[in-house]
């Protein structure tokens, strides 16, 4: 007995931290081991799941398809303004020729003409018809002239050189090195020796016009001569001009709006897509609202909403008593309704919305038997599918049951004597319900609640089939996009907003309700 | 059974059936006096707390009739019968406050808002609650739940509470301070009591009778005294206190002085005080208080029958030596002896004679 009582339990400080050290120790192992066990599940969520959705989130402001297929125009757009209402200079008509000839010989230029489409229609087919002309413009006349000035300029060998000497000095001849940085990109993915490809017109277009321009020139080495020769010759050259070349393919080329687009969209992240999400866009002169014809997203978000509120709201109204009856009926009975509320999830999803249009249609089994006691006309019967009736009236039927299980599972923890307590304080049936019954089943209505909203909001198959136009969510958009329109970013941007909307809707009931206060069981 | 004029609840040839096949209760007669703390006390399913729930309303009588203040009540539903109720587990409504939870019953009755507050007050003043208003009943500690319970079953005045093992949650020491208090308030406010437990300590200690039940009937209704030291029969004798109950024959049996002799299965004849004795040579249990079982001679009286027994075990038990004996057959006699000074544990095996007083040995029904 004197022993406990002598002994120290304090430890020194030196002590604690060996304590400190071997507990770490022996949680770490628990740790690990906790780790090991959730592993396969966590990367198989992260690779599954947590990548894409951040992969598709990024997608909606990721814009790097124009700069890079046409870095040397964004580069040479930098100097013209939209607003000058004027057709860009030769320069950039010369920058967009370099690019969309690699674009083309790499068949990229379609690509970037479908996502530019998206902002201004018919860039998609004046890209692809410029991208089959590019290679048969009449620059050829370029390097037949210097061809002709020293059959040299023919040579791979020449041009190889040319890169070598210009990689450390670009300024020399700023235009050439930038078509031969192009050039050998091209080469370079297509696999090619760049000492035997004969050069390409785009090479000899950029000499002259660094030429004509007075650009210094190479300082030592037989190019420099060669280049000193031809510096003297260009004036006496043959000239063609390229604007011309790509107004001969399409006049388009002459329309600011066209440069307007490519400027607007030049940068690698936009917030283009999200503008279109909430019915603005980017256009050359700024942010501007859709033509009113066009603004349909906010106004489906907005249906969203409600109908997804609408959907919720008739799930508590139908679900509670369900619920309640579940929670209080005997177990034999109960059993036997639980398997009734349960039923439907053993059935397919799109075998009970086909059911549902079976029963809802204008000669359907619920406007016959109306029409029959005579509560409806022949001529008068309901419109209750492919509007937003129908949508509301089955996914209510679809999410009913999660409604209805966690109502259930609060309800069963209540137990009955707080209902008998309060009528044996005095309270009716009904005060006893509404006062003291009722206010413990609300983390069930919560909780159900939010599961029923949060599923309707991104509920896709069910108004696809019997919402028809009125009753279709913002989650068939986003379909559309994903499978049809193909543009991808305008769907991630819709996407993005609706998982804040969520994630909004899901704060501001923490603020109000409380998350504690939600209860599955 | 009599019914007092002053019976202020009655159980008149009351059943209760569930499912139509069995009866919970079976016949019960029982008249509680106003101000009266009656006790219902049984092992469970003997039907005691179906009682309590005809009497609160929450169950219907099968047949019989229940009358509070000489009304018929069976057809009156539970939130007009004004009784007070204490639950098992309190059933304070978790999303009130103490507060709000008293006053529950003052609003329903549509109290005006300054009466509600001096009567919360002072109910809460009464349980020594006065400073617990404003908490949840998730905040407290099971004693305080207990009291607030308490005070919410009596702050709207009802003349009738009924209290469902109400103590039945807490610990030993709280439970027995919580008893105290609970008669304390019962004989300052004068109510009438019915409380249902399944504890005969709490059930001697707090009643003005009790009622034992076993099996949908009351087997015997008296005041705890009388329970104890004169059970009726050998279902009483066994469920209250401890108890040695020796088999036997009836040899005689002398009617007139209550007395009869009884052949023991090791053939002793031995003196017993005839309780539910009808005739000679029936067979029978005699029961025999292990407190009140000697073997000092110095402490019997020379007209005492001894018996002879042998020492098995002894246990220590602080105020008492609890010793376990094989007599007349049985080894499971059990003698207890107070700790005195100078008080020494027999050892194993010693042979001792014992006696009682005949009239502490009661032949019983067998079982």
């Amino acid at each position: 007995m004197s022993d406990i009582a002598e002994s120290d339990d304090r430890i020194s400080a030196e002590g604690s931290r060996d304590l400190k050290r071997s507990l770490n120790r022996a949680l770490r192992a628990q740790k690990m081991r906790a780790l090991m066990l959730i592993a396969p599940l966590l990367i198989f969520i992260l690779v599954t799941f947590i990548a894409p959705i951040v992969d598709m989130l990024f997608r909606s402001v990721e814009n790097e398809i124009v700069s890079d297929t046409l870095p040397r125009t964004v580069l040479a757009l930098d100097d013209w303004e939209y607003t000058s209402g004027e057709t860009p200079s030769e320069a950039v008509f010369a920058a967009l020729y370099y690019d969309l000839f690699v674009a083309a010989e790499l068949k990229e230029h379609t690509r970037l003409g479908s996502r530019l489409n998206y902002e201004t229609t018919g860039i998609s087919s004046l890209f692809r018809k410029s991208g089959r002309r590019v290679d048969r413009f009449d620059t050829d006349i370029y390097a037949d002239q210097f061809t002709a000035l020293d059959p040299a300029w023919g040579e791979p060998a020449t041009w190889t050189m040319m890169s070598e000497a210009l990689d450390d000095d670009p300024d020399a001849l700023p235009e050439t090195a930038s078509a031969l940085e192009g050039w050998h990109h091209l080469l370079k993915v297509e696999r090619d020796d760049p000492a035997t490809e004969a050069p390409a017109d785009i090479l000899f277009t950029a000499l002259y016009r660094d030429l004509s321009a007075g650009a210094p020139g190479l300082n030592d080495g037989d190019l420099a001569a060669m280049t000193a020769t031809a510096r003297q010759a260009v004036d006496g050259f043959e000239t063609v001009s390229i604007r011309d070349q790509f107004v001969d393919v399409d006049d388009s080329w002459l329309d600011p709006e066209i440069w307007g687009t490519i400027k607007a969209y030049a940068p690698k992240y936009t917030i283009g897509y999200f503008l279109k999400s909430v019915d603005y866009q980017l256009t050359p002169e700024g942010i501007e609202k859709q033509p009113e014809d066009q603004q349909i997203y906010i106004r489906l978000f907005v249906r969203t909403l409600v109908m997804s509120l609408t959907i919720m709201v008739s799930c508590i109204v139908l679900g509670y008593p369900v619920a309640f009856l579940l929670a209080n009926l005997p177990m034999r009975y109960s059993n036997v309704l639980m398997i009734l509320v349960l039923l439907p999830f053993w059935t397919s999803l799109l075998v009970r919305t086909s059911a549902w249009k079976v029963l809802l249609q204008n000669q359907g089994v619920i406007n016959d038997i109306l029409v029959w006691l005579h509560i409806v006309s022949e001529s008068g019967r309901l419109a209750l599918i492919n509007n937003q009736t129908g949508t509301i009236i089955a996914m209510t039927h679809i999410l009913l049951p999660f409604m209805i299980l966690p109502l259930y599972s609060v309800m069963q923890t209540i137990p009955p004597t707080y209902m008998r307590a309060a009528k044996s304080l005095g309270a009716t049936d009904w005060t006893a319900f509404w006062r003291v019954y009722f206010p413990q089943s609300v983390p069930g209505i919560g909780a159900g609640s939010i599961l029923v909203f949060i599923l309707a909001i991104g509920y896709y198959i069910t108004p696809e089939l019997v919402g028809g136009t009125s009753g279709i969510f913002i989650s068939n958009r986003i379909a559309y996009h994903i499978s049809s329109s193909l543009n991808w970013g305008l769907a991630a941007a819709l996407g993005s907003i609706l998982l804040v909307a969520v994630l909004m809707l899901y704060w501001a009931y923490d603020r109000i309700v409380g998350i504690d206060n939600v209860k599955l069981g | 059974m009599q019914k007092s004029d002053d019976a202020f609840v009655v159980f008149d040839r009351v059943q209760k059936s569930y499912d139509g096949e069995n009866l919970v209760v079976k016949d019960l007669n029982l008249s509680i006096g106003k101000g009266e703390f009656v006790t219902m006390l049984g092992p469970s399913g003997s039907g005691k707390t179906t009682c309590l729930m005809m009497l609160a309303g929450f169950e219907s009588a099968t047949n019989g009739e229940i009358l509070l203040d000489g009304t018929n009540i069976n057809n009156v539903p539970p939130h007009k019968r004004g009784i007070g109720m204490v639950f098992q587990n309190y059933a304070l409504f978790p999303h009130m406050t103490v507060g709000e939870n008293l006053s529950f019953p003052l609003e329903v009755r549509k109290m005006g808002k300054s009466e509600r507050e001096t009567k919360v007050k002072h109910a809460l003043d009464m349980v020594q609650m006065g400073a617990f208003a404003n908490r949840r009943p998730a905040q407290m500690s099971g004693g305080q739940q207990q009291r607030i319970a308490l005070a919410r079953a009596l702050v709207f005045d009802p003349e009738l509470v009924l209290m469902d093992e109400p103590l039945g949650a807490l610990d030993k020491q709280l439970r027995e301070h919580m008893q105290f208090e609970i008669k304390a308030l019962h004989e300052r406010l004068g109510i009438t009591v019915v409380y249902v437990t399944h504890d005969q300590g709490e059930a001697l200690t707090m009643s003005d009778r009790v009622a034992v039940f076993n099996d949908g009937r009351i087997q015997q209704l008296a005041p705890p005294d009388d329970l104890y030291e004169r059970p009726q029969n050998s279902f009483v004798a066994q469920f209250i206190g401890e108890n040695n109950k020796i088999p036997g024959k009836v040899e005689s049996l002398d009617e007139a002085r209550g007395i009869c002799q009884i052949r023991l299965g090791s053939g002793e004849l031995i003196e017993a005080t005839a309780v539910n004795i009808r005739k000679v040579g029936q067979d029978t249990l005699v029961s025999i208080r292990p407190e009140r079982v000697e073997f000092d001679p110095e402490r019997m009286a020379p007209d005492w029958y001894l018996i002879d027994a042998e020492v098995i075990d002894v246990v220590y038990m602080g105020d008492i030596y609890r010793t376990v004996l094989r007599v007349a057959g049985t080894d499971d006699f059990v003698m207890k002896t107070r700790n005195t000074l100078g008080a020494e544990k027999l050892p194993r095996g010693q042979k001792i004679k014992i006696g009682w007083h005949p009239e502490d040995a009661r032949a019983l029904n067998p079982i």
